[in-house]
């Protein structure tokens, strides 16, 4: 780790509202030293950057009220995208990124909520996040609080655990209306999913939308679309893990 | 009202459907198991009593992401599917999470012996003791259940395992979250009946010269109770008698006795399977834990 490139908003005039899409790259710089990433470690990044960037509604200011949406990462694996985004909106000081994964360093090779400042969950084990926002949901619903949506982001390998068809199944049972997932699909599981994933949610009652994983505007337009009395479920598919 | 067959679990529904009423921060998440007990609560706040089906992980999932919104969540079934099966999600979905639960269980070891080994879980306190911060309560008659139940829906957002049985007691004690209560004395040894020992534990010791503790929660460990109850002596002997695996709270009195030299015998269920079915009583006696046993073992370790 050995990063030195600082940036920040104040070097680059044209943003006004902090850092860009454009920006992500260097600061994933400064967690792996290298200045290219390849699909694997940015399998996550558009679909994290448009919800942050455009459809959730939670800032640093707004992070301790219970009326934010809430983004739970449970795909752990990988987090230099998310860090990266969290930092772009002000969650992290981009000062911390360089410790990535170091003794004192509130950033892990997986997320702990109780470190990293705008983070929701704590993961890394695979399967957790779609029954802990099951669980949000509820909670928030139980306490009347019907506007706040609830966003999880699982991976097509992160799939292939059991826990997160209970969810599915019982989710879509109860239309939980204010829960959304997205799975970033780059083919990684090991069996894969024929008849593809939103089949999965489809036939449990979710709302669903398939989209190419790195079209930013068609992922808003799957993350915004309408969906009464169902949960939905956006389905991005990226390059092959492989590639 | 109760009566004197009411069990544990029947005073689990019947109070937690009125702490329902009382506290809009309560939430409980079913699996199946005790659904139709809880069924008019369910009616009464749809938004607070989770059924998920038969779906344990998910049982333990959504109850974390309840507690992550702030509400305190009671989850519930039997206890081979509340801690064993979903365990990685207790550990992970509750502790790491920073947030806390009630879970209750029901059928405990031994409480449904014809079920066989698929609904019996001995193990339970023992891993719950590989996590940090865990209160036990091991209640032994229905009315210790409804206190320590009570206590633990108020006990901030800790993490709280309340295990019920059908095993009980004849006679409900003054129980004190996180308190050993004396029950005998004598010079002895002293003699930890935890739960629903008690009652077998005071017929074995009858007329022998030792003090009886009684635990109705092992976690916190009262290891100040248990070092007075040794007393000032040179030696101290202690016999542990739990519902559950053999030996799950002997860390515990080595740990409180550290000091001191002293002896502990831990008694409770074996970790062998036990492949026999029929009745609780004949359980018990296979595990050495029936009255007649517990003396001679009592017995042998003091002499």
């Amino acid at each position: 780790m050995t990063a030195t490139k600082t940036i920040s908003p104040q070097h680059r005039p044209h943003l006004h509202q902090g850092y860009g899409f454009e920006d992500l790259p260097a600061l994933m710089a400064l967690m792996t030293g290298a200045e290219k990433h390849g699909p694997a470690a940015t399998s996550t990044l558009d679909a994290l950057w448009v919800l942050y960037d455009r459809v959730l509604d939670v800032r640093p200011a707004t992070f301790g009220r219970q009326d934010r949406d809430r983004f739970l990462l449970s795909k752990g694996h990988g987090p230099m995208a998310y860090y990266a985004v969290l930092a772009a909106k002000g969650f992290l000081s981009p000062a911390v990124l360089p410790s990535f994964g170091a003794y004192d360093s509130p950033l892990g090779h997986h997320p702990d909520r109780l470190l990293v400042p705008g983070a929701e969950i704590g993961s890394g084990s695979l399967g957790h996040g779609l029954p802990l926002a099951v669980g949000t949901a509820l909670g928030l619903r139980a306490q009347g609080l019907t506007d706040p949506a609830v966003w999880v982001l699982l991976g097509d390998a992160e799939f292939d655990e059991g826990s997160n068809h209970e969810a599915v199944a019982f989710a879509g049972a109860s239309g939980l209306d204010r829960l959304h997932v997205v799975v970033i699909d780059n083919s990684s599981a090991t069996h894969g999913w024929r008849g593809g994933i939103a089949a999965r949610f489809e036939a449990e009652g979710w709302s669903t939308a398939t989209v190419d994983g790195r079209d930013h505007e068609a992922l808003y337009a799957a993350f915004t679309a309408a969906h009464p009395g169902r949960p939905h479920a956006v389905v991005a598919r990226v390059e092959p893990k492989e590639s | 009202m109760p009566t004197e067959t009411d069990t544990m679990r029947d005073r689990f529904l019947d109070v937690t459907s009125r702490l329902l009423d009382e506290d809009p921060r309560l939430a409980l998440v079913l699996a199946d198991i005790s659904a139709a007990g809880f069924a008019r609560a369910a009616e009464r706040h749809p938004d607070r009593v989770i059924n998920v089906g038969i779906r344990e992980q998910l049982l333990i999932g959504a109850t974390g992401g309840l507690a992550l919104t702030g509400l305190r969540p009671i989850a519930h079934t039997f206890a081979s599917f509340l801690v064993e099966r979903p365990f990685e999600q207790v550990k992970l979905d509750l502790v790491h999470q920073g947030v806390g639960a009630v879970l209750v269980s029901a059928a405990g070891s031994y409480d449904w012996p014809a079920g066989g080994r698929t609904h019996m879980s001995p193990g339970d306190v023992a891993l719950l003791d590989t996590l940090p911060d865990w209160t036990v309560h091991v209640p032994g008659h229905p009315d210790e259940a409804e206190t320590l139940l009570r206590h633990a829906v108020k006990d901030g957002d800790r993490n709280v395992y309340l295990r019920l049985s059908v095993h009980r007691n004849a006679l409900a004690r003054p129980v004190v979250p996180g308190r050993f209560l004396t029950v005998r004395e004598g010079r002895r040894g002293v003699v930890l009946a935890v739960g629903p020992m008690l009652d077998g534990v005071l017929q074995a010791t009858e007329g022998m010269d030792v003090t009886v503790l009684y635990a109705a929660g092992v976690r916190p460990f009262d290891a100040a109770g248990l070092r007075a109850a040794t007393g000032a002596g040179a030696a101290a002997d202690v016999v542990i008698v739990e519902p559950y695996l053999a030996g799950t709270s002997d860390r515990e009195a080595h740990e409180a006795l550290a000091e001191v030299p002293h002896r502990v015998l831990g008694l409770g269920v074996p970790r062998a399977e036990h492949r026999h079915y029929g009745s609780i009583d004949e359980h018990l006696a296979a595990y050495g834990l029936d009255a007649r046993s517990l003396r001679e073992r009592i017995t042998l370790f003091l002499r």
